[in-house]
């Protein structure tokens, strides 16, 4: 039963869960035929045929190897389903390999009831794509955000991304284990930016877990960033914090207005992957990055990003 | 002399353990189903397809009775390959002793229970490692002095070499393992009680067909072992110094081709703990000729104990002194061994021990058996009949109706399902009730020692499901590292380089890079196959998903689905192939999956028709060894499958 992108982007718009995995597919295919497709399905979940943003949060989940971002997201996933929520977590593994293949899921298995349709995983590898990742990423958060209630995209890596994945979600967590001190020195140095919500795990280690808890909170707040969260769980059993810190996920998203910030993470990420398509020379020939961003400024919010980029590739031909 | 035995129901193992003693055999040696092994009752969804079949179902202590029916519990010495619910099963056969009358000082055996070769191999571990360790820690303090003659825990380098170790490998992950062993139970036994809980430890080793090099293994053991006695624990007494192992020899090597030459390996493979009397095992258990086949019928298993009784009896082995005393060769083996292991333990050590160190020792595994697999495909190590001298007459052995091996009843895993149930009816369930808050409580405190609320629970006849389920709440659920994403990318070749490019053509037809699953269905935890099918297709260019053991059919199916591969490997090597993979197919082809599936694993002639009739694209078994070519055809079928223009 082979269905049409078109029907596929409209059965995510009625959220209808079993439409997502052929999105998927379709997303990742970065054949002139795939990405034709794509721009079908995306214009049936684009803000305009949503009728305005899309309900779901967008949760952006990142911190380095090891940190148990896996083990948090399994116990997140079970509070938010207790809470009644859809939840799809796109995770995007580092590995790059010579041989261009990946080992996937590997690291990152999140725990969760097969038979349950409110929650769906999806990994991919971010090196050696036949195509851009980010973009990738960026288009698959936007058609799960039609279908389900939170979309989660998981990344490994502190401070610079590879993936920019940062500047699609509404929120970004940052989890860090209790020894790391990288994070630490990266957030007093500026290299990092302040992430929406920190979080500490392995809070069941005691003292060192919340001796880590303190010096963060000192350097956000050395930053000038003292309002963010930071929070210490632990996803052994009993477990501690996940509750919580569901509740910060929430708050950061209630005071959020995604109608300001949406559109305007639309227009960075068009402008990006314009430049990642056709380099820096697209970008003079609109008359450099200002006047580049003036133009997208003066379209309507609505207007979804493979559009935008579609409109800037039309005025550099024009 | 006796062998590793067990199957179906209890009543049924009871029978045949007492034909097996009567034949001459002078213990018993219990293998255990995989439910039982890793703490679920036969009704439980994971267990289906395994009840009974790779051993003997024990859900409580009615069943160990059933089991132990008739035979004089004090005069046996009674083996159980039981590991994370080790405490569990000795408590059962410590309750069917006491209702019998029989003092549990008298008892006398060994529970196998090293759980960090369950992480690093066999996959049948319940608990995460440091309560594991706990468990492990209160059985043997507990009987030291409760049930002295028990060897409460068996190190097992064994399994170690059937997961690619190389000798040095082998020595020093064992000997590690009982390091952080000792380490963990020291604080918990009084200082003067200690140099006895050394003296308790025994091992359980490989033999492997390179006998000479395994003999001196074993020599190199002995001496490190006595050492760390001395050294880091003073320990004086040169009888608990003694290193006590049992063997089993090497399956590993045991071919499916020609399968009749197992029993040469294994006669040669036996002398290899034999030989020399200062590095003699204690305990000899032999492998069926069949083993790469299926599951061995008695008669396979009466052929393994006549080989370990013409050596004794026959032969003129156990008349001498040490024949190798004052021999340079092996003296220069056994110090080139000793030195390999000092080095790679002292890595060990250095990431903290064996428990911290489980990814490491994992990953190491995982690239030695790599290339063993590599120089067989290549040719460099030669099987007879496997890559060279493969031309052969049919076999008689494999001509009976049964096609030469042994097959577990179907019927069997039902009436198990009815008996738990009715036993949980049948019980006293205020008792039961207060049995598990007791067993709770004790777990949730490290400082009680868990054997006896455990005791008390097996009296009161909670079920294996019942014991580990209380225990899986408060330690929590666990998963193994795989060792597969640390494995290095393979070195290129001619073949690697023509299969990528393979992978690649394909995968730009699709649109998107070839995507797998390689899963292992059921609770069978024996995961290096699946572990090097799964780095070869990374290194063959693919995306891998790779979600490792113990996942049940609807887990598969719904991976399948919304990660959108192309194909779906499974691996199966417990013998439930047939009722598991149709079970998965069934779950596929529900949740709208149209991609064609592939399965590994030991699977008789007759199964494999009936899985590809039952819609399996491809079976492999252990004679298709070559990797390489299981790729190839891996491609080609998704090419096919999914209409990608470009041929494989």
């Amino acid at each position: 039963m082979q269905s049409t992108p078109d029907e596929i982007g409209r059965r995510l718009r009625e959220r209808d869960r079993s439409a997502a995995p052929a999105a998927l597919n379709l997303i990742e295919d970065r054949t002139p035929r795939g990405r034709e497709a794509t721009a079908r399905l995306l214009a049936e979940v684009s803000p305009a045929a949503l009728g305005g943003e899309a309900p779901a949060h967008l949760i952006g989940v990142t911190g380095p190897p090891g940190a148990g971002k896996s083990s948090l997201l399994s116990a997140l996933v079970s509070v938010w389903r207790e809470r009644g929520r859809t939840v799809a977590v796109l995770a995007v593994d580092p590995s790059s390999k010579r041989s261009g293949g990946a080992l996937l899921g590997d690291r990152a298995r999140i725990e969760h009831d097969p038979r349950d349709d409110g929650v769906l995983i999806r990994s991919t590898a971010a090196g050696g794509r036949l195509g851009g990742l980010a973009a990738a990423t960026r288009e698959a958060a936007e058609a799960l955000a039609a279908a389900f209630d939170l979309v989660v995209v998981e990344t490994v890596g502190v401070g610079q991304s590879e993936t920019d994945v940062e500047e699609v979600c509404d929120t970004v967590v940052v989890v860090v284990q209790p020894q790391s001190g990288d994070v630490l020195q990266f957030l007093k140095a500026g290299i990092m930016e302040v992430p929406d919500v920190l979080v500490v795990t392995k809070a069941d280690l005691g003292a060192p877990a919340d001796r880590a808890r303190r010096d963060l909170q000192q350097a956000v707040g050395a930053v000038g960033a003292g309002r963010v969260p930071v929070l210490a769980v632990s996803s052994l059993p009993p477990g501690s914090g996940v509750e919580e810190l569901a509740d910060a996920v929430d708050a950061h998203r209630a005071a959020l207005d995604a109608d300001q910030r949406r559109p305007r993470s639309r227009r960075m990420s068009a402008l990006r992957e314009l430049t990642a398509e056709h380099g820096e020379r697209a970008l003079r020939a609109l008359g450099g990055r200002r006047e580049a961003e003036r133009l997208l400024a003066g379209q309507d919010p609505r207007t979804g990003t493979a559009e935008l980029v579609a409109l800037l590739e039309r005025s550099i031909e024009a | 002399m006796r062998t590793y035995a067990g199957h179906s129901s209890a009543r049924e193992s009871n029978e045949l353990y007492r034909r097996n003693l009567a034949k001459g055999q002078t213990g018993l040696s219990v293998a255990f189903d995989l439910p039982t092994q890793t703490g679920y009752d036969p009704d439980h969804e994971l267990a289906r397809g395994e009840v009974g079949k790779v051993g003997v179902s024990i859900a409580h202590k009615g069943d160990m009775h059933a089991l132990l029916d008739g035979i004089p519990l004090d005069e046996m010495n009674t083996s159980m390959t039981i590991n994370a619910t080790a405490a569990w099963l000795l408590a059962l056969y410590m309750t069917v002793a006491e209702e019998n009358g029989v003092d549990r000082r008298a008892l006398q055996g060994t529970t196998q229970n090293d759980i960090i070769k369950e992480f690093l191999s066999r996959g049948t571990y319940a608990f995460p490692p440091e309560p594991s360790m706990r468990l492990i820690a209160d059985m043997i303090a507990f009987t030291v002095d409760e049930v002295p003659k028990w060897n409460p825990i068996n190190i097992c380098s064994y399994h170690l070499q059937e997961a690619g170790a190389t000798p040095v490998q082998e020595i020093a992950y064992a000997l590690s393992t009982a390091v952080a062993v000792l380490d963990r139970v020291r604080p918990r036994v009084p200082e003067e009680t200690f140099p006895r809980v050394f003296g308790r430890l025994s091992f359980f080793v490989n033999a492997g067909i390179r006998f000479v090099e395994e003999h001196a293994k074993l020599r190199a053991m002995g001496l490190l072992w006595e050492e760390l006695g001395r050294e880091r624990y003073g320990v004086e007494d040169p009888k608990l110094l003694r290193f006590r192992y049992g063997v089993q020899v090497n399956s590993l090597g045991l071919t499916e081709a020609q399968p009749e030459n197992n029993i040469i390996r294994i006669v040669l493979e036996a002398l290899a703990v034999t030989m020399g009397r200062d590095a003699r095992a204690r305990a000899l258990q032999l492998p069926a000729w069949n083993e790469a086949l299926g599951l061995p019928r008695p008669w396979d298993q009466q052929w393994s104990l006549r080989i370990q009784q013409i050596l004794a009896f026959e032969t003129d082995l156990l008349d001498y002194p040490d024949i190798f005393e004052g021999s340079k060769v092996m003296d220069g083996l056994v110090d080139e061994l000793i030195e390999g292991a000092r080095a790679e333990m002292a890595v060990v050590a250095e990431r903290g021990g064996a428990v911290e160190a489980v990814p490491y020792m994992k990953t190491q595994l995982v690239e030695s058996h790599r290339e063993r697999v590599r120089r067989i495909e290549a040719g460099e190590l030669k099987v007879v009949g496997q890559n060279v001298y493969t031309e052969h007459e049919p076999s008689p052995l494999q001509e009976g109706e049964d096609g030469g091996i042994m097959r577990v009843d179907a019927a069997v895993e039902r009436s198990a399902i009815e008996a738990v149930g009715e036993w949980r009816e049948g019980r006293d369930a205020a008792a039961a009730d207060r049995a598990l808050e007791e067993l709770r409580a004790a777990a949730a405190d490290e400082e009680t020692n868990i054997m006896p609320a455990t005791l008390a629970a097996a009296r009161a006849g909670l079920t294996t499901g019942e014991w580990a389920a209380a225990l899986r709440d408060v330690f929590g659920e666990y998963r193994a590292p795989t060792g597969v994403s640390d494995a290095a990318a393979a070195e290129s070749d001619e073949e690697l380089d023509d299969l990528r490019e393979r992978v690649e053509r394909v995968s730009e037809s699709l649109g998107r890079r070839i995507k797998i699953l390689v899963g292992k269905p059921g609770l069978d935890g024996h995961s290096n196959g699946a572990e090097q099918i799964a780095v070869r297709a990374r290194d063959a260019g693919m995306d891998v998903v790779y979600e490792g053991i113990r996942l049940t059919p609807a887990r598969i199916a719904r991976t399948a689905v919304d990660e959108g591969v192309h194909v779906v490997g499974l691996s199966i090597l417990s013998g439930s192939h047939a009722e598991l993979i149709p079970t998965v197919l069934e779950e596929l082809r529900e949740a709208g999956a149209d991609v064609p599936v592939v399965v590994g694993g030991i699977i008789p002639k007759a199964d494999e028709e009936a899985l590809l009739a039952a819609g399996v694209a491809r079976v492999y078994t252990p004679k298709d060894f070559q990797v390489s070519r299981i790729m190839g055809d891996i491609v080609e079928l998704v090419a096919q499958h999914h209409g990608a223009a470009a041929a494989a």
